[in-house]
């Protein structure tokens, strides 16, 4: 096995626009569950949703990029907005259920013919992303770099962006967090019903956590189609939910740095484990896989190493113990 | 002395000389029980009135019904003229009436000094987009820590400002509790059973705080099982049972009103209750 390579490959793994586009949706996460107690298990419809919107602004509208992107943002708040009216009243287990529910209507929606003119149905839509690629101010050809970091030109572009986006993504939350804003948020995610007596509208509270985090959530799933080049129904899986909640828990849920920690480590374990067990599987070493079932099996490995995270370190890889630990 | 409070005869449901609040048919059902049923009740402003009863009496019930953290099945109430009913809690507290809870909320992976400045109200930080400029609220933020602070002094927990609330005696967690309502200089202050699980020797202090309040011109109405503290600093008493009001006036009177002797003792009438500590059986989380 060609140990450096493996690494190189990890390393290079670990800011690639589909680790930075978990880390923007995990971010929108951590402000819903981290910050607020929200539990949303449909972070894939809010990701999915900024996606077809920016799409769908740009082929079926002719919106500029910009213009689309706020189309996307527009149109998370409001899928934020029917969500979260008829169920943040009640008790948190109405926000999981419906969020569970929608992401799948959601998708199921999206699949459906009657509306292909404009989804582009199960094959999804592509061919959007001239205006964005021609923003690309880097022209040179072949890869340059340092180190494991030597990409095109196109795929500089891509990382800058997305970096960017979780850069001021972070700053954003950030500033919100240390704010009395950001104290009213955490005291609910305590007890709702000692913010209520001390005179704040909690639902409103609420509402503008679920919009602030879905639309994180929007520009994560913005990032992955722009990268990709298409978007379709099948991106936006229950799976990719439960793989943005393991970015978080990795990170820590009420922290800032957790997420974007936790979406490095996890691309970084998936492509090591990867590298490292195809290795073994040409090396005969492990008789009984074949190589698509490494794929599969490092997904299992990663769900029994966050049941111990959970188990041994709810709080995280940055979590303060004592301030958050993974009780719902 | 009755007089100076009640219009008339001191007896469940008398008009007061000037009254904060006023509430009238308040029923409250749980499946087949009554848990409060108050024809007409009236609170006294500027004074401090206690809540006693036995043990599902319904007072915390009806705490729940007149603060909007609960909905009556029947009944209107207003707090300074203003009707109360179907009002969210949120909105109760703004208009000045704050209540606690008996089981203690605090906020407990905030520290104390947060857990204060959550009380403030009209905070300009607590609104999204001014939240995102600090300069917008930084003046504000420390005219509200620097009251919070001397609360925190006033109520001897300024060696805790740091320390997460988690970290408190369930005690200090009830004076936390009651400092916090304190923040935005409530008109009324509600306190279920302020002090139970304080220990004894911060009783005392605790009562002197309840008098402040009154001597700053808050409206105090408490829950409480001690019957010397309740003779100690009450200027009106208020007897819950079953639902109902069963007795109102002057502690020394109430105390030997055998109605309220019935409704605690049963039999046992020839006990003056205020010589004696009611046992009660406390519900306790932790
Ligand atoms: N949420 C509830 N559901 C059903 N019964 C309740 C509920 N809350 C209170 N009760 C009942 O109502 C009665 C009054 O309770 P409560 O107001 O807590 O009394 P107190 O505060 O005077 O001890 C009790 O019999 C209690 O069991
Ligand atoms: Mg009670």
């Amino acid at each position: 096995m060609d140990w450096l390579n493996i690494l190189n490959l990890a390393v290079s793994e670990m800011i690639n626009p589909i680790s930075a586009s978990f880390i923007l949706c995990a971010l929108g996460l951590s402000v819903h569950f981290g910050y607020t107690g929200l539990l949303n298990f449909g972070q894939a419809a809010f990701a999915g949703v900024g996606a077809y919107a920016m799409v769908i602004g740009i082929l079926t509208f002719h919106l500029p990029i910009l213009l689309a992107l706020l189309f996307a943002l527009a149109c998370s708040a409001v899928f934020a907005l029917i969500l979260g009216i008829p169920t943040l009243r009640l008790r948190a287990d109405y926000l999981a259920i419906v969020t569970i529910a929608s992401a799948e209507v959601f998708r199921y929606f999206m699949t459906t013919i009657g509306f292909s003119s404009v989804t582009g149905g199960a094959s999804g839509l592509s061919q959007f992303g001239d205006e964005f690629w021609a923003l690309n101010p880097f022209t040179f050809s072949g890869k340059v770099g340092f180190g494991p970091f030597e990409y095109s030109a196109r795929d500089w572009f891509i990382r800058i962006v997305a970096w960017l986006l979780i850069a001021v993504s972070a700053v954003f939350i950030w500033l919100l967090m240390r704010s009395p804003w950001g104290r009213v948020l955490k005291s609910i995610r305590e007890d709702e019903d000692a913010v209520r007596s001390l005179g704040k509208n909690v639902f409103a509270y609420k509402l503008q956590s679920l919009i602030i985090g879905g639309g994180l959530g929007s520009l994560g799933g913005m990032v992955l189609v722009m990268n990709f080049s298409t978007v379709a129904p099948q991106n936006w899986v229950t799976t990719f939910t439960f793989q943005i909640w393991t970015v978080l828990l990795l990170g820590g849920a009420a922290t800032i740095l957790g997420p974007i920690v936790g979406g490095m480590v996890l691309f970084l374990l998936l492509s090591l484990t990867q590298s490292i067990m195809s290795g073994l599987v040409h090396l005969g070493w492990l008789p009984f896989l074949s190589d698509p079932q490494v794929g599969q099996i490092r997904f299992l490995l990663i769900g029994l190493a966050l049941m111990l995270l959970v188990i041994f370190r709810p709080q995280g890889i940055f979590g303060n113990k004592k301030e958050l630990q993974f009780n719902g | 002395m009755a007089n100076e409070i009640a219009i008339g005869q001191a007896e469940p449901g008398c008009k007061k000389v000037d009254p904060i609040l006023i509430a009238d048919n308040v029923t409250r059902q749980f499946g087949g029980l009554t848990a409060v049923n108050v024809d007409h009740l009236e609170i006294p402003r500027g004074q401090i009135t206690a809540l006693i009863g036995p043990n599902g009496a319904g007072k915390t019930t009806l705490f729940n019904l007149l603060t909007g953290f609960d909905k009556p099945n029947t009944g209107s109430w207003t707090f300074q003229g203003k009707n109360l009913a179907g009002m969210p809690s949120y909105k109760v507290a703004r208009l000045g009436m704050i209540r606690t809870f008996q089981l203690t909320k605090a906020l407990s992976l905030l520290t104390v000094i947060e857990n204060m400045r959550l009380g403030a109200q009209d905070n300009p930080g607590e609104r999204f987009l001014v939240s995102l400029f600090k300069p917008l609220w930084r003046v504000q933020e420390a005219k509200i820590t620097a009251n919070a602070e001397s609360l925190l002094e006033r109520f001897k927990l300024d060696a805790k400002r740091d320390d997460y609330a988690a970290s408190l005696s369930g005690g200090q967690r009830k004076l936390l509790e009651m400092a916090r309502a304190l923040m935005s200089q409530p008109k009324l202050v509600m306190l279920d059973e302020p002090m139970a699980g304080v220990n004894p020797a911060l009783t005392q202090s605790l009562l002197e705080h309840i008098k402040d309040l009154k001597t700053n011109g808050t409206t105090v109405l408490f829950v409480e099982h001690d019957m010397h503290m309740v003779r100690h600093i009450s200027d009106w008493v208020i007897v819950m049972a079953e639902g109902k009001v069963v007795a109102e006036g002057p502690p020394a009177e109430v105390m030997k009103n055998p109605a309220v002797i019935d409704a605690y003792l049963g039999a046992h009438h020839d006990t003056d209750l205020g010589t004696m500590q009611i046992k009660v059986v406390k519900e306790d989380k932790k």
